[in-house]
């Protein structure tokens, strides 16, 4: 495994630039070729429960991208320290450590929140993109890197789990960012929304929040158009199985 | 009784797959073939069986205020169940390549990944956040198991047979599944009404 990791060492120590076009290839990529959701599916698990409201999800795709990038930085500090046969508990402490804070963070500062998404904060430690990448990546690259293709990762993964509360939450109950100081009333039977479905001469009278949209369902019919989208735009993407 | 209900709660209403989500990875990844599909969902009921009362222990007994050490150390939660259930997960992995080393090959890499599999560490932190005592939990253990295993089965079989079927091309294999997986909840979802209190007793 040192070796491995010394050979890989030599080729990178030509003077590059601290942001040239690999680092901005490692932040975007994720975002569409390489989807930690769409794509390598990893990471379904842990948050798509919390996607029915915009602003929770919001808190925990910042959470993801935190743990993610500090995690693969630290793991890429000592990746020449790290036994091969104790690794992955290695990596869980650290994981495990990072979500801590984040944890005791949010109790402090946003307890609403906290209590919304109850034990998902601590899924974020069994969340496989993270470990994943820590794996795939974080282990035989250098701290610079593997810090941006942590972040990438993370945020490849909220742009996924925001697009979904964003039509979960729109459709489903008529408001966007509800429960954050910067409530949207989009659309609903009173005067406070945007669009008063109950107005004198509303176009709008026969509208009706889609319930399917509040059950954890409608994620997973959101997340399967979702791949259908990008499966037609990109044909490469397409595995036969 | 109060046992069975909370299994059958476990198993059928608030099943960990269909209705929280938990342990989609591996979920989504092994159920290509029933074979394999069945092996896993086995060491998923053993591994959440074993671990659910381990932490439980961990959880009453060393990190809680009342405890033996009368100290407040719940922020070592994380880490410590982790450390279980790996530890668990290490056992089940011995078991399996001793009996059957076929299905040992055939699960490869996910038999360690169920170490991060949600549901295990999503079960262990449903089961503070509901305060179920000992008994409990372990019936809250084996019966998330059988309804990961149940739903791990059933997506597999659908997803064997749909191989012959006119799927969209970009649809085909994994968005499939999770079609097909929001269909399934939505299924589950009619067993919502059931009262396991009045089932047993006897009305």
């Amino acid at each position: 495994m040192a070796e491995n990791t010394v050979v890989q060492d030599a080729k990178a120590v030509k003077s590059e630039p601290l942001f040239g076009k690999k680092e901005k290839k490692l932040l975007l990529d994720p975002l569409n070729d390489n989807n930690p959701i769409t794509v390598q599916v990893l990471g379904i698990c842990s948050a798509l429960a919390v996607t029915s409201l915009v602003y929770p999800s919001l808190v925990i795709s910042v959470a993801v991208v935190f743990v993610c990038g500090f995690s693969s930085l630290f793991t890429s500090l000592i990746r020449k320290n790290i036994p091969k046969q104790v690794r992955m508990i290695v990596q869980l402490v650290i994981i495990a450590t990072l979500v801590t804070i984040v944890e005791l963070t949010l109790k402090r500062y946003n307890f609403t929140v906290y209590k919304q998404l109850t034990v998902y904060i601590g899924l974020i430690i069994t969340n496989c993109i993270v470990m994943g990448r820590l794996e795939a990546f974080a282990m035989a690259n250098k701290p610079w890197r593997s810090f941006l293709d942590g972040i990438g990762n993370g945020l490849g993964y909220g742009v996924i789990l925001i697009g979904i509360a964003i039509i979960r939450e729109l459709f489903g109950k008529g408001t966007l960012f509800a429960g954050s100081p910067a409530e949207w009333k989009i659309i609903g039977p009173t005067a406070d929304y945007m669009i008063n479905t109950l107005a004198d001469g509303s176009w709008f009278g026969w509208y009706a929040n889609n319930n399917l949209m509040v059950l954890p369902a409608a994620a997973m019919f959101i997340i399967g158009v979702f791949i259908w989208i990008q499966r037609s735009y990109y044909p490469k993407l397409v595995d036969i199985s | 009784m109060e046992l069975f209900n909370i299994f059958i709660k476990a198993a059928f209403i608030e099943n960990l797959v269909l209705a929280y989500f938990l342990g989609m990875c591996s979920y989504l990844a092994v159920s290509k073939t029933v074979k394999t599909a069945f092996g896993l969902g086995l060491a998923v009921i053993f591994v959440l069986g074993v671990t659910m009362p381990v932490n439980w222990v961990i959880s009453e007994k060393l990190l809680s205020e009342d405890g033996w050490f009368g100290v407040d150390l719940t922020f070592l939660r994380f880490i410590l169940f982790i450390a279980v259930i790996a530890s668990m997960v290490q056992l089940v992995e011995m078991i399996v390549e001793k009996i059957s080393p076929s299905l040992y090959n055939s699960l490869g890499i996910f038999l360690p990944l169920i170490t991060v599999n949600c549901a295990i560490l999503g079960g262990s932190l449903f089961m503070v956040a509901r305060e179920y005592n000992f008994s409990e939990s372990i019936a809250f253990g084996l019966g998330g198991g059988f309804g990961w295993f149940l739903a791990i089965i059933a997506i597999a079989a659908i997803r064997e047979k749909i191989r012959y079927s006119n799927v969209p091309p970009a649809l085909r294999g994994l968005g499939m599944a999770f079609i097909l997986t929001g269909l399934m909840g939505i299924a589950f979802m009619s067993l919502m009404g059931i009262d396991p209190t009045a089932l047993t007793a006897g009305k």
